[in-house]
């Protein structure tokens, strides 16, 4: 692990620790809803294979942002002792799921920007996060797989699926500024990790092209809309999502589980 | 999970498709320990009897992914939470295994899953209780993964090898599923007061229906000798209740809950716990459809199956249209 002297480097380290955690936990929590009720048994197993992955991730660095931290005990006080304005994900991943058009889009969207993120990693001095970019980028590039298939066969396949899939780029799309816009927690771990979000967008926008051209999509233009997430200011999901996981430690506090 | 001797018979009213000569003979084969594989010629009656039960298992298997996953998104620690999700996906693996081992008897899996959504297919009484509090998610691995064992282990030496096969893998993973609830309980039970009544309250609740996954008394079971014979049932419905129970009276008074039932007492005699009376009425009740949460189960899967529709038809319409670019 890097030793880092600076304080607010630390803190800036440990913000983003944080937001990569929770962003796999919210993204996990979502994709868990889908469990016993996808299109397909077949898909109901592929999805919470999904849910899986995402939750160890966040274990994963939650238990590194313990190890920064030193004030939590433990990944559970992370995770369900913090309230929604301590929460660091990106937006696009509390999103509701709606059908499940908008369910692929959605983590079509995010795992691959999860997948440049972590490529960006690998290339960091902090050796944790590189172990970690290294094993969820293997998790992540399958769950790339999945989604983007679905998306092709939804975009392509009839005409009611192809408008859900257009309805959901529509709702969906927005939210993917936040990922690149101006960005003080990465930009202060430049030293560190050197991730510029310019060649990450770069990165992205490559990454999703060749995919939305197969479904026979345009890429869509930027809106100025940008949320917030990232920095703590969330969209109304994000409280019922953290009021319905919390429940049991908040309500039952000093317990064994 | 969960097989469930549920003791109605579809064949009642057949004619009777096959000689009763064949149907001997492969009983007498059976007898012997041969093993009865799809490709084989089998009577009708063997054939429909085993669809029955095995559907019925596969269905028991999804449906029993409903009541645990009530728990997922509340599940209090993310250690818990990641064993419940990998659990349910096990139960979705189990009943995607059955439905395939099913579809070697010449039945499709659509047609059996309709069944299931139209109200003509049953499942196992079990999944028709509520989830009520935390604490049975843990009894639901102990006590119901802890007697579907009881019921499948017999079940991994059953005629048909399809069926045995299947059995065995899924056998391992119940085993897995019944420690986790045991530890889970166990976890519950050292921590405080709240957290031991609601162990005990889930204990009070999933007692009896746990015990009627064994399916009715032997006097009172429709075919239960038939199903010996056939070699896809190995014990009888209390002879496996009995086991259960024997084993699981000293589990309980190792994690310190009490089973609500005054009468169980060891029996020196008999070498076995006594027990008390079973409510049977309730049992027919939930089989046939008036438990506390059929409508709500069967109107998920039915909701679930008729949204993912388009789904379906779409991937089916990509499939084609790629065949002819
Ligand atoms: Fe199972
Ligand atoms: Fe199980």
């Amino acid at each position: 692990m890097t030793t880092i002297t600076d304080t607010s480097k630390s803190s800036y380290l440990f913000s983003l620790t944080i937001r990569l955690a929770d962003s796999a936990l919210i993204a996990s929590q979502r994709m868990s809803q889908w469990c016993g009720i996808a299109p397909t048994l077949e898909e109901d197993i592929a999805l919470t294979n999904v849910a899986l992955d995402l939750l160890g991730q966040a274990r994963h660095l939650f238990s590194y942002a313990v190890d920064l931290d030193g004030c939590r005990k433990d990944e559970d006080q992370l995770a369900f002792l913090r309230d929604p304005h301590q929460y660091l994900n990106y937006t696009i991943a509390e999103l509701p799921n709606g059908d499940f058009a908008q369910s692929c889009t959605k983590s079509f969207l995010f795992s691959t920007f999860s997948q440049c993120l972590w490529v960006s990693l690998l290339d960091g001095e902090d050796s944790t996060l590189r172990d970690i970019a290294a094993k969820s980028l293997k998790e992540t590039d399958y769950h790339i797989e999945h989604f983007s298939r679905w998306f092709v066969r939804l975009g392509d396949g009839t005409d009611v699926s192809r408008q859900k899939i257009l309805k959901s780029i529509d709702y969906l799309w927005p939210y993917t500024a936040e990922f690149f816009g101006n960005d003080r927690t990465l930009s202060n771990l430049e030293g560190l990790l050197h991730i510029n979000t310019g060649k990450l967008q770069a990165d992205w926008v490559n990454a999703i092209e060749d995919v939305f051209t197969e479904a026979g999509i345009d890429l869509p233009s930027d809106s100025d809309f940008m949320s917030t997430g990232k920095y703590g200011v969330h969209s109304e999901h994000l409280g019922h999502i953290l009021a319905e996981m919390q429940y049991l430690q908040r309500s039952y506090p000093g317990g064994r589980w | 999970m969960y097989t469930q001797s549920l003791d109605t018979d579809p064949l009642a009213n057949d004619p009777k498709e096959v000689s009763d000569k064949r149907e001997l003979e492969l009983k007498k084969r059976i007898s012997e320990g041969y093993v009865v594989e799809p490709r084989d010629d089998m009577p009708e009656r063997y054939r429909k009897t085993l669809i029955r039960q095995m559907s019925q298992h596969a269905h028991s298997e999804v449906v029993g992914m409903l009541p645990e996953g009530n728990w997922i998104l509340r599940a209090p620690t993310l250690k818990r939470k990641s064993i419940l999700l990998a659990k349910v996906q096990d139960e979705a693996g189990h009943g995607l295994y059955l439905y395939s081992a099913t579809e070697t008897l010449g039945v499709s899996r659509d047609a059996l899953y309709e069944d299931l959504l139209q109200g003509r297919a049953k499942y196992s009484s079990i999944f028709n209780y509520p989830t009520l509090n935390w604490a049975d998610v843990g009894v639901i691995g102990w006590l119901v993964d802890g007697a579907a064992i009881m019921n499948q282990i017999p079940l991994t030496q059953c005629s048909y090898g399809p069926y045995a096969r299947a059995m065995v893998r899924i056998c391992k993973e119940e085993s897995f599923h019944q420690r986790q609830g045991f530890d889970l309980l166990n976890e519950m039970m050292q921590g405080t007061q709240k957290q031991k009544d609601m162990v005990q309250d889930a204990v009070d609740r999933w007692w009896w229906p746990a015990l009627m996954m064994f399916g009715p008394e032997d006097s009172d079971s429709i075919h239960s000798e038939e199903s010996k014979a056939w070699g896809i049932k190995k014990k009888t419905n209390d002879e496996l209740r009995q086991t259960f129970i024997d084993v699981t009276v000293p589990q309980a008074e190792t994690l310190g809950v009490t089973l609500p039932d005054p009468q169980l007492k060891w029996n020196e005699t008999r070498e076995h716990y006594d027990f008390g009376k079973i409510d049977w009425n309730e049992f027919w009740r939930v089989v046939s459809g008036s438990g506390p949460c059929n409508k709500d189960r069967i109107g998920v899967k039915k909701k679930a199956w008729e949204e993912g529709a388009w789904v379906r038809e779409a991937a089916m319409a990509h499939a084609m249209k790629s065949k002819g670019r």
